[in-house]
């Protein structure tokens, strides 16, 4: 069961893949694009193998969740794909109201780089702690993932805008913030490709080293070592020496593997503006020429409209309700509930400066991008660095 | 209109700086608030003492209570003790009663503990902490004076010197 | 500060942009627009009118919408600063000594500014508190209005608020039935259709505007129920540590309940039994399946006082585990904790060279005796007992508390060839003899344990308003959110047909609708006169 699902899990991927290459396909193919037209064949190909791909990533969910007998979203592994697939799912709704494939070209690859992501995680089924053997793991989880990935449609149609209207002829500040984007979503990638080429490798080195108390302590990197533990001393023969030693109180492998994911980021976006000979911005411009900035800005603010009270529901209500059942409080200012209220409060004071100041366009397309990358801390960063009761098993 | 207008503002207004002028000063005061406080009436309890007499609070009503409770393992409790016993000498026959309330700890312990420092007063166990958790008792020692009618006239905590234990029998004496 | 009076008769209050009935422009000022603002309908915001008093500036100052942001951001930020150490609550060592030593000179500074209680903190909950008033007096001064101005609206329009819509069209050539089975669509699509002088107003959805208010009122009563807990009695939390066997007063019921903890399970996942966690729990160790305490929930039925021994019904049996708490007459009771006890050692009096002994006995740490009589003469006296042993300033040896962690005793052992006895003093792994060497030892021979339970008591009168808050704060973010209102004007002027739309927001959607209701007719679409200046579009709440 557990092997069907992976390889479920697998197929979903490749099937997102080539539904990408079919939604460039449809946009190219298309001279006169307007709202009204519907869409043309390669569109309806694209659509088509994302659903069939979103059915096998439900069978992957389904699957494991006989295999586990659990919901699959209890590590950092199953919640991440789960947002991945939620992501798509969103975007599947959102498609059918506004029929248009240019958000799945923008949206379908942000689903990629979530899945990617996730399969960095140890992907093995994980049994529960006793603080989540509840059903509301499955109501809570579920509903918070959903209501973030429709709002992270927003970011998508926010992303179109911001290509569309940012004017690329000249270096700007907002050319570089844009650029910026871009160039955080390759360093995702960056990170997934220098992890699988150094776990393929088998790469592997050990630590002995001194921590904040004065112990000794043994850590393990999978990654040759740029940064040193404190005190470092070098346990494997032939191990890689670290170039820079770290103060006892940063974890000096977690930020190995910063480190070498910006390398290979760097690497990922050199080799890409090599090619392209422009900013990756500017590059995407020409794709979305055909489209009108205030529908695009539409489909942002309803993804908003339609995101929040999902969010809200799952993320604070829910959440409060288990917590209430689990731990005795309904809110305890964990690190991860102050996130979910500073993504409430944020999207709220969107929702305010759209209605009253008239945010539109431009100004509402950045706001959605902030919003999303409030979303991903919450997501990585309260997970793997602030912690607190949240933590996954995950490193 | 305008005046109707401008009143019901001032009352809405009022209303929220009410509540909220509430909600800070409770916050402030939530650290100190008392179960039992000075003015309010002692909770009664009955507990026996190391000769295997009963004491019973409210059988001492028309004489003042010296109400005291300590632990073996505290310090200042162990300092101020040898105070109280003299003092006691001094106000037991000025209708000045006191009682002394172990928290919990095994009989050979206080036994152990009221022979060293020779103690006379008597000394009872609260062995399921229920009068501690009457009086909210927290941190110790804590002592509660209770006048002739029952009523806590003082509530302190942390170490006495002998000086302010007279005081304090002399305030509740009746 | 006068009403207005509109040329179509209407009379509206001092500062309203458009006429309630007919739409006129009133404003001067905003004759300028290509498009007219429909925020709040072009009603008097009354705040902004009347603004003598100190009551109306403060009224005013809550009353803006930029000012609410604004405090919603500044909240945000604070939120912020609140997660990048643990607060006060997650951490198990005092916050003085805590946030230095773990987190160096920026811990210091942290706990020095006060953020290890941020949330607890006097000015994030008055950030909260304003955020309160301004939701109070935002939602009134726009409500109001608003409800008037819907409800004054007239059927038949003024020419520049027909032009002055974003969706607008003429049509010179229409049939006769035309309008007619516009209507007929309109009624199909659900929209309410009001006709005077053989024009149409046709609307839906009209309530997705109260969406924002109705959940305004849910965040209020909400943080009502924050306030709540402020109030002595309503909310409260307490630690209740009950040993196996024992028989515990669960605070705060006033001396009305008690709890028994029959017996405390702590579980791990097997790895034979869970093959398919055998993975995992390689990578992992172990790992905690169950925390529970089986207990007997009672009730005093005596009348008795504290110290007495009571007299208890019982209630009912329950196994307290992590999200499956006891509760009972609004308390609940939570499985939070567990430590192990030491309860009992035992030891044996031993001749330390042959290493014969003479007997052995088992103190009971919770209620030892002065002397255990071995027979044959040998006696041990405890002469001194430290539950927690530890030498005090002086280096005197003392306890720490009355938990018996690191039980440590002084004894005298009387023999038949001792009979003035040895001293020695005992405590783990730690034998003193403070006066010379003894013939004598007491041999440690083990240790009992027993589970404490740990377990969280609450009992929280608030909770109403803080689930009658959230349904409406659900109902209300649904409602504005999934509905749109929608309005669409057919009227006759100078023997034309003219159509102009509005929606709150979802301008695709209405004008998909439009399409249809247009369909068979010689009627054209009207024209969205936002695409044609092509800058961006607006929507009001």
């Amino acid at each position: 069961m557990a092997t069907l699902s992976s390889n479920l899990l697998f197929i979903s991927f490749i099937l997102y893949l080539v539904a990408t290459l079919f939604f460039g396909g449809s946009i190219k193919a298309k001279k006169e694009f307007n709202e009204k037209q519907g869409t043309n064949k390669w569109g309806k190909i694209a659509v088509f193998l994302t659903i069939v791909g979103f059915v096998s990533q439900l069978g992957y969910f389904v699957t494991r969740w006989i295999a586990a007998g659990h919901a699959p979203v209890s590590n950092m592994y199953e919640f991440t794909t789960f947002f991945g697939m939620a992501l798509v799912g969103a975007f599947i709704v959102i498609y059918f109201i506004y029929r248009t494939t240019l958000l799945g070209l923008f949206t379908i690859p942000v689903a990629l780089i979530v899945i990617a992501y996730a399969s960095m995680f140890p992907r093995e089924i994980t049994p529960l702690i006793p603080a989540l053997q509840s059903y509301w793991l499955q109501i809570h989880v579920t509903t918070a993932a959903l209501g973030e990935a429709i709002l992270a449609i927003s970011f998508a149609a926010g992303l179109i805008y911001l290509v569309k209207a940012i004017d690329q002829s000249k270096a700007s500040k907002r050319t570089f913030w844009l650029e910026t984007i871009m160039f955080s979503l390759v360093t995702v990638l960056g990170f997934v490709a220098v992890s699988t080429v150094f776990s393929a490798a088998g790469y592997q080195e050990k630590f002995t080293w001194i921590d904040k108390h004065g112990n000794e302590a043994a850590v393990e990197y999978t990654m040759p070592a740029i940064t040193g533990p404190n005190d470092w001393e070098l346990v494997t023969e032939n191990g890689f020496k670290p170039l820079i030693q770290m103060p006892a109180y940063i974890n000096a492998k977690k930020m190995n593997t910063v480190i070498w994911s910006f390398i290979g980021g760097f690497i990922l976006y050199g080799l890409i503006r090599l090619i392209l000979r422009k900013r990756i911005a500017a590059s995407l411009k020409p794709l979305v020429k055909n489209i009108k900035l205030d529908f695009v800005d539409e489909i942002s603010y309803r993804s908003v409209l339609i995101g929040f009270p999902v969010f809200t529901l799952g993320a604070l209500i829910f959440a409060m309700i288990w917590a209430h059942e689990a731990w005795s409080r309904f809110w305890g200012w964990d690190p991860k509930e102050v996130w979910a209220l500073i993504t409430w409060l944020f999207y709220a004071a969107f929702m305010h400066l759209r209605l009253s100041k008239g945010w539109h366009g431009e100004k509402s397309a950045w706001l959605a991008v902030i919003g999303f990358v409030i979303i991903m801390f919450n997501l990585v960063a309260v997970n793997l660095v602030i912690a607190g009761l949240h933590s996954y098993a995950g490193s | 209109m305008k005046k109707r207008r401008l009143i019901m503002r001032t009352i809405i207004l009022f209303v929220l700086a009410a509540a909220v002028v509430y909600t800070l000063y409770a916050n402030f005061t939530k650290d100190h608030r008392q179960k039992v406080a000075e003015g309010d009436p002692a909770p009664d309890f009955v507990l026996v003492d190391m000769q295997g007499n009963k004491h019973r609070l409210s059988d001492y009503r028309g004489q003042g209570v010296f109400l005291n409770f300590w632990g073996t393992w505290c310090p200042p409790c162990k300092k101020e003790m040898p105070y109280i016993n003299n003092q006691y000498h001094q106000f037991k026959d000025k209708g000045v009663k006191v009682l002394s309330v172990d928290i919990q700890e095994s009989e050979l312990a206080v036994n152990q503990f009221a022979e060293r420092l020779k103690l006379n007063f008597p000394i009872m166990i609260d062995q399921d902490k229920e009068v501690m958790t009457a009086y909210g008792v927290d941190l110790l020692p804590a002592t509660f004076l209770i006048d002739k009618n029952g009523n806590v006239v003082k509530y302190h905590t942390g170490e006495l010197t002998e000086n302010k234990i007279r005081e304090f029998m002399e305030k509740i004496k009746p | 500060m006068n009403d207005v009076k509109c040329e179509c008769g209407h009379v509206n209050p001092h500062g309203t942009v458009l006429c309630e009935a007919c739409g006129k422009v009133l404003d001067e000022r905003d004759q300028s627009g290509k498009l007219l603002d429909m925020r709040y309908e072009g009603s008097a915001r009354r705040s902004q009118t009347y603004n003598k008093t100190v009551i109306d500036k403060i009224w005013n100052f809550f009353s803006s919408v930029k000012v609410g942001v604004w405090l919603i951001v500044i909240t945000l930020l604070a939120s912020i600063i609140g997660t990048i150490l643990p607060q006060e609550m997650y951490i198990n060592l005092p916050p003085e000594v805590y946030y230095e030593q773990e987190h160096g000179w920026f811990g210091k500074l942290y706990y020095q500014l006060g953020f290890h209680d941020l949330y607890g903190s006097w000015w994030y909950l008055l950030l909260i508190a304003m955020i309160g008033i301004s939701l109070v007096i935002c939602s009134l001064d726009r409500v109001v209005p608003l409800y008037k101005a819907l409800k004054a609206q007239r059927v038949t329009r003024h020419e520049g608020f027909l032009k002055r819509q974003r969706l607008f069209g003429i049509n010179e050539a229409f049939d006769q039935g035309d309008q007619d089975l516009v209507k007929q669509h309109l009624i199909q699509k659900r929209y309410q259709i009001r006709e005077e002088n053989g024009d149409i107003l046709a609307e839906k959805g009209r309530f997705s505007r109260w969406g924002p208010y109705v959940n305004h009122v849910g965040l209020i009563i909400f943080l009502f129920g924050g306030m709540l807990r402020f109030i002595p009695g309503y909310y409260v939390e307490e630690n209740l540590w009950v040993r196996e066997g024992e028989t515990a007063l669960v605070p705060e019921t006033g001396e009305k309940y008690y709890i028994q903890n029959n017996q405390f399970i702590l579980e791990h996942y097997d790895k034979e039994e869970n093959k398919k966690f055998e993975k995992a729990l390689e990578r992992a160790g172990q790992v905690v399946q169950n925390y529970q305490s089986n207990v007997v929930l009672y009730e005093r039925v005596s009348e008795n006082l504290p110290g007495e021994k009571p007299e208890l019904k019982k209630l009912k049996e329950y196994k307290v585990r992590v999200n499956h708490p006891l509760t009972f007459d609004g308390y609940s009771v939570y499985q939070s904790s567990f430590r192990s006890e030491m309860t009992a050692m035992s030891f044996s009096l031993a001749n330390k060279e042959s290493g014969q002994t003479f007997g052995d006995f088992t103190i009971d740490l919770k209620a030892p005796k002065s002397e255990y009589d071995l027979g044959n003469g040998y006696v041990v006296k405890i002469l001194n007992f430290f539950p927690d042993f530890e030498f005090d300033k002086n280096g005197e040896p003392s306890t720490k508390s009355r938990v018996p962690n690191n039980p440590a005793f002084v004894f005298t052992m009387i023999t038949p060839d001792k009979p003035k006895g040895e001293t020695s003093f005992v405590a783990i792994r730690q034998t003193i003899e403070p006066f010379g060497d003894n013939v004598y030892k007491v041999a440690f021979k083990g240790i009992e344990t027993q589970n404490v339970s740990g377990f969280i008591v609450r009992k929280d009168s608030s909770l109403w308003a803080i689930i009658l808050g959230g349904i409406i704060f659900m109902i209300g973010v649904v409602q504005g959110a999934y509905w749109n209102h929608r309005r669409i004007w057919v009227q006759n002027k100078n023997g034309q047909i003219w159509i102009a739309a509005h929606t709150n927001k979802n301008w695709y959607g209405l004008k998909r609708e439009l399409e249809t209701i247009l369909a068979n007719t010689k009627l054209t679409m009207p024209e969205d006169q936002l695409q044609k200046e092509d800058d961006g579009d607006k929507e009001e709440a």
